[in-house]
């Protein structure tokens, strides 16, 4: 295991218009390990995913998100995705005009541009799409249609799972991608994730329900609740969420310490 | 009443000219003209009082001193008109300077039977009195009053029962002073016989001219189960005064698509007027309009659904920058016998500054209870969580922005059907974006 964490997150607090969303957060996540962060509706949990991503209507009002040693919260978000950060959106955004095949060959080539690498030309992003497409069984005429317009709620899952495969981030976040998804849809994404899981490649799962924990199985869990890590564990935390709900998180004053991390 | 009388003489004089400038003219137009300049003094310029003006003042206008020029303008050169023309597809192309047909200037290409293409001056020359009916009688436009009482000349097609033009017919209108604020009055004549098909460009540019005033006036027929396409590119210098009117009627199973680019002029004002005078007519208007400095552009369009079964599709995006101002105004008449009519209107405007401007208002008359008819209208910046989103991608925010707009300005443009015009106003959007370096290069990375 690596020594130094890929992402580390100090006493984080968030305000959205004024109200603070999240107060005082800890979290490390280290590359090869991935982590869900569940939690009831409101308490945090794609506020902390959208802050990592660098969306700018949330105002960090104290504490520090560094990501491979450099601060996180000075990059502007398409720094953040050409370092390796990729945040799968609970809502993916239509994007009328652009294609979609267009749009993930810009994302693609802007990403290996920054990295030093040969941008593709059109055969071999082909190719590559082609390949990759397969781990989420999606249609490949959705490839020509323009980003997310007119899709299903389960295309535009799968599609955030694709641009995830293709641009092979480092850090990769998954916001509540199992809402909306049925049981077949919702195992054809896992298993895309799942195959995507690398000793140099870190994921947080950000779900509402254990469900998704079943097909992508975690190696740490996070009970966020108020703004706030309430509880961390292993896989069997979540098991205990499942059948006790989130209602006893309030009634039982559990502290967070830094013994609950590995 | 707004015409001063510094300006009631100017006119007036223009009028002279025009009327007694040697020519035979037949009787019937002294008569259009006479009584058009009638209503043209009593009425003037329409004023911001006036419910059809009430968001363009048309004050320029009352200030400028416009000239109805006689004198030979600069001739542009054969490779200037080429540089404004889409290169590689044959196409016939009838040049105006000034609003007077060039002959030299011009492209003509073999016509097939039963069609006829020419200048307006020629046709009235030739005393053709069948055309008498095809004149509006405009009653309530100051500048169709206007361009009655002033037209020398303008682009005249005929076709009859069956004529097909394959290669589009582009009428390229040029203004061209050296500095002197001229004027034009350019009056077209489309007559699409029944079961005709023919594409006609009406494009308007200058060649060294800017603070000119060019005031076009189309009257057009479809014929029944014709298909005509009308395109606008109105691309005139960033001093000019725009203000063009087309006026449509369409007969029994015509289908009339009418596109347009408004991307030039400092004060424009576009009005189509369309009447589905046939059952089971339709109607496509298709426009985009930009703006930035201080630019004012105006459409107001009006779809008369006057016969049973007519389909109109109305969409316009609009893309205002600077201090840049756009109005929209969509009137969807619907009469009590056109049952089962089925309109759709939409007006999107995306302003890029917090000091651009636009007003939208779309107006529906319904008097079937059996119809179908929507609209939608926006005004707004670019949506931020689509920014994101991009930006979420590795692309940047400048980028991303462009590429917003662009794609925004090419949702129309798409629709245009000839593909040579549709990539020269494609690439002419691009180089008007703010930040078009970034676009160019993403839609060149992606094979666009």
């Amino acid at each position: 295991m690596n020594e130094n964490p890929m992402l580390s997150i100090e006493n984080l607090h968030v305000a959205i218009d004024g109200k603070p969303i999240l107060r005082g957060i800890h979290l490390s996540v280290r590359a090869g390990e991935v982590h869900a962060i569940m939690g009831p509706n409101g308490s945090g949990k794609s506020t902390l995913a959208n802050v990592i991503a660098g969306r700018e209507q949330f105002v960090v009002k104290e504490g520090s998100v560094r990501y491979e040693g450099n601060d996180l919260l000075e990059m502007p978000p398409e720094d953040r995705a050409r370092e390796g950060i990729f945040l799968a959106f609970q809502h993916p955004v239509e994007i009328p005009g652009v294609t979609n095949q267009n749009f993930l060959k810009a994302a693609l080539n802007a990403v290996r541009k920054h990295r030093g690498q040969q941008e593709l030309d059109a055969v071999e992003f082909r190719e590559m799409v082609h390949e990759r497409i397969r781990l989420v069984e999606m249609d490949e005429e959705l490839l020509s249609r323009a980003v997310n317009d007119g899709f299903s709620g389960g295309e535009k899952k799968r599609n955030e799972i694709l641009q995830l495969a293709v641009l092979e981030p480092k850090l990769a976040i998954l916001d509540e991608t199992d809402s909306g998804l049925d049981i077949d849809a919702l195992k054809v994404v896992a298993g895309g994730v799942n195959r995507l899981r690398s000793p140099k490649r870190a994921i947080v799962v950000v779900t509402h329900y254990q469900r998704l924990l079943n097909y992508i199985v975690p190696d740490f869990v996070h009970v966020l609740s108020e703004g706030q890590i309430v509880r961390s564990g292993g896989p069997e935390l979540a098991q205990e969420l499942e059948e006790r709900g989130y209602g006893w998180l309030h009634a039982e004053e559990t502290t967070y310490g830094e013994g609950a991390r590995p | 009443m707004t015409l001063s009388a510094e300006n009631r003489t100017r006119y007036l004089a223009a009028f002279e000219q025009v009327r007694g400038n040697g020519k035979r003219k037949p009787l019937w137009l002294r008569r259009l003209r006479d009584e058009a300049l009638d209503r043209f003094l009593e009425t003037g310029f329409p004023s911001l009082k006036h419910e059809d003006w009430k968001y363009t003042s048309m004050a320029l206008l009352e200030k400028g001193e416009f000239e109805r020029t006689a004198q030979e303008a600069e001739e542009p050169s054969a490779a200037e008109i080429d540089g404004l023309l889409p290169a590689g597809s044959a196409r016939h192309v009838l040049v105006f300077l000034n609003g007077i047909y060039r002959p030299k200037l011009s492209r003509r290409l073999p016509l097939p039977a039963g069609a006829h293409l020419g200048s307006l001056a020629e046709a009235l020359a030739g005393e053709i009195d069948g055309l008498v009916p095809y004149f509006s009688r405009s009653a309530g436009s100051a500048f169709t009053d206007l361009n009655t009482m002033l037209m020398e000349d303008g682009g005249f097609l005929h076709l009859g029962k069956h004529a097909r033009i394959e290669e589009p017919v582009h009428f390229l209108f040029l203004a061209s002073g050296g500095g002197r604020p001229v004027m034009s009055h350019p009056r077209n004549l489309i007559i699409a016989g029944e079961d005709s098909r023919v594409t006609v460009v009406e494009h308007f540019a200058c060649i060294g001219a800017s603070g000119y005033f060019v005031n076009a006036s189309t009257d057009m027929v479809a014929g029944r189960n014709s298909v005509v396409a009308h395109y606008t590119v109105q691309e005139d210098g960033p001093g000019a005064i725009h203000v063009a009117t087309l006026r449509a009627r369409q007969e029994a199973g015509s289908r009339l698509a009418v596109h347009s680019a408004s991307l030039g002029a400092l004060l424009s004002r576009n009005d189509v007027h369309a009447v589905l005078d046939g059952e089971g007519a339709e109607c496509l208007l298709n426009g985009l309009y930009l703006g930035n400095g201080a630019q004012h552009v105006d459409h107001f369009t009006t779809i008369d659904h006057a016969k049973p079964s007519g389909v109109s599709r109305e969409y316009f995006h609009g893309i205002l920058d600077d201090k840049a101002r756009g109005v929209f105004r969509g009137r969807v008449v619907v009469r009590k016998d056109a049952q089962k009519t089925d309109a759709r209107q939409t007006n999107r405007n995306l302003l890029l500054s917090g000091e651009s401007e636009a007003d939208s208002r779309p107006q529906l008359e319904i008097h079937a209870d059996d119809v179908k008819c929507t609209h939608g209208a926006t005004v707004g910046p670019l949506d931020e969580e689509k920014i994101f989103y991009m930006r979420s991608r590795g692309i940047d925010e400048a980028s991303a922005k462009g590429l917003l707009t662009y794609a925004f300005g090419d949702d129309i443009l798409k629709r245009f059907e000839l593909p040579d015009l549709r990539r020269i106003l494609e690439r002419k959007l691009l180089a008007w974006l703010p930040e078009a370096h970034r676009v160019r290069e993403f839609l060149r990375e992606t094979g666009n």
